[in-house]
C-alpha cells in the first residue's frame, strides 16, 4: 500500500532519488552487514520507491547499518542507499517516544575501555 | 608549519595515545599543532539527513573558528576527520544548509568551506612528505609486518573526503614504509570492523571485528595500526584473534625516538 506522505518526507530528508537506481544490486552485495539485515540496501530504495515504508520502518535493519559508506561509494548510480535508510531510521526515532536508545540503557553497557565514541555516535544513530 | 588542531571527545579520554604521541611527533617535526580553543564534540557519525543543522554545528564551529585564525585544521581520529569533511562539504555546496547554519549561528561573515580539513596522515605525506619524514626516523622498524587499517571512515565516501583512492590506497602503506616496517597488503583493510554496533548488538561488532583481524593475521600482519579509537576498540576487545592494534601516532614517536617523552 503506498504512502505518499511518508515516502515525501523520506525523500525530502535523505535527498536521494530512488528512481535513478539501476537495480544492480552492488550496494546489497557489498554491504558488510547484508547477513544480519533482514531488509538489504537495495531493498530499501526499492521499497521507498514503492512507497511500501512501514516494513522498514518495523524491521531490526533500521539499527543493523554501520554507517560505513561503503554502499554510497560502490553505487554506480550515486543513489547512496545509506541515506535512505538514515531516513527511514529518523522517521521512527523522531517520532514521540520514538528513541531506540535511551540514557538508562547505557551504564550496563559501558566497560572501562568502551571509547566516548562509541557512544556519541550511538546517540546520533538512535535517538533524537 | 602552524595549524589548528582539533582533537575530539575520545582523544581526551579512552584515546590519549593517539593524542600525545601525535603531539611529541608533531613537535619533533616542527610542526605547531593549536588546539582549538572550546571545540566540541563532532557526535561521532556525519549526519546525513539533509534537514539536520542542529547536529553539524559543533563541526561548523570548529571550521569557521580555523578560518579565523588563518590555518588549516587537522583531525587525528578518523570519526571527526569523516564528520569535520562532510560537514566543511555540506557548508560548500549546499546552499540551504549554509543558509540555515549561518541564521543559526548569527553568522556576521557568512561560511562556503572555505577552510581546509586535513588528517595528520595527508598532513605527513603532503606537508612533510614521507621522503623527509624517512631521514628523521632515528628508530627504524626494520622488519616489522605491519597491516594498514583505513576502515570505512578515512576514505569513504571519496569524491568528499579526496583523501586517496578509495578501494586502492596507498597512504598508510607508504607511512608504514617511511618508518622502515614493511606493510602488510591484505583485503579488508577498507572493510568497516562494525565498531558502530557495539552498543546495539555486540556479536556483530565482535563478528565483523574478528573477520578483519583474521585476515590481517592469516596475510602475515604482527600488528595493526589505525586511526580510529572505535576500530582499536573493536579489533582488541570484541575481535577474537590476538592481534595487537596501536595507533599510527604511537609508532611514528617510536621511530622518531620521542615515543618516551610523550
Amino acid at each position: 500500500m503506498e504512502n505518499t506522505n511518508l515516502k515525501e518526507r523520506i525523500l525530502e530528508i535523505s535527498g536521494v532519488n530512488p528512481r535513478k537506481c539501476m537495480k544492480c544490486g552492488k550496494c546489497s552485495a557489498t554491504c558488510p552487514n547484508y547477513d544480519e539485515m533482514e531488509y538489504h540496501p537495495h531493498q530499501f530504495v526499492d521499497m521507498v520507491e514503492k512507497g511500501n515504508i512501514e516494513p522498514l520502518m518495523a524491521s531490526e535493519s533500521l539499527w543493523t547499518c554501520l554507517s560505513c559508506f561503503a554502499c554510497v561509494e560502490r553505487c554506480p548510480r550515486s543513489v547512496e542507499p545509506a541515506k535512505l535508510i538514515e531516513a527511514v531510521r529518523l522517521a521512527v526515532i523522531r517520532a514521540q517516544g520514538g528513541n531506540h536508545l535511551k540514557p538508562q540503557d547505557i551504564p550496563d553497557k559501558l566497560d572501562d575501555e568502551l571509547p566516548q565514541q562509541a557512544i556519541v555516535s550511538a546517540f546520533r544513530k538512535y535517538s533524537k | 608549519m602552524t595549524y589548528s588542531y582539533y582533537p575530539g571527545c575520545t582523544l581526551k579520554t579512552k584515546a590519549k595515545d593517539l593524542d600525545r604521541y601525535a603531539r611529541a611527533s608533531a613537535a619533533a617535526l616542527g610542526i605547531e599543532l593549536r588546539e582549538l580553543p572550546d571545540w566540541q564534540c563532532c557526535g561521532g557519525v556525519y549526519p546525513m539527513a539533509k534537514d539536520e543543522i542542529a547536529t553539524k554545528l559543533s563541526s561548523v564551529r570548529a571550521l569557521i573558528a580555523a578560518r579565523d585564525a588563518g590555518t588549516d585544521l587537522v583531525t587525528m581520529c578518523s570519526a571527526c576527520h569523516n564528520v569535520l569533511k562532510q560537514v566543511n562539504h555540506d557548508m560548500a555546496a549546499d546552499e540551504n544548509v549554509a543558509a540555515k547554519a549561518a541564521n543559526y549561528m548569527k553568522l556576521d561573515e557568512p561560511y562556503r568551506g572555505e577552510t581546509k580539513v586535513i588528517h595528520f596522515l595527508e598532513l605527513l605525506r603532503d606537508e612533510v612528505g614521507f621522503d623527509e619524514l624517512k631521514k628523521r626516523v632515528v628508530k627504524p622498524l626494520t622488519g616489522v609486518k605491519i597491516a594498514p587499517y583505513y576502515g570505512c571512515l578515512l576514505l569513504r565516501p571519496g569524491r568528499v573526503m579526496g583523501f586517496d583512492d578509495p578501494e586502492n590506497p596507498v597512504v598508510i602503506e607508504n607511512f608504514i614504509r617511511a618508518l622502515g616496517a614493511t606493510p602488510v597488503i591484505w583485503a579488508m583493510r577498507n572493510e568497516c570492523c562494525g565498531g558502530y554496533a557495539t552498543l546495539e548488538k555486540k556479536e556483530i561488532a565482535e563478528k565483523k571485528a574478528t573477520a578483519v583481524a583474521d585476515n590481517a593475521l592469516a596475510n602475515g600482519a604482527q600488528l595493526m595500526i589505525t586511526a580510529c579509537p572505535l576500530c582499536l576498540y573493536n579489533l582488541t576487545k570484541n575481535a577474537q584473534s590476538g592481534l595487537p592494534v596501536k595507533y599510527f601516532t604511537e609508532l611514528l614517536a617510536e621511530a622518531l625516538g620521542v615515543k618516551e617523552d610523550a
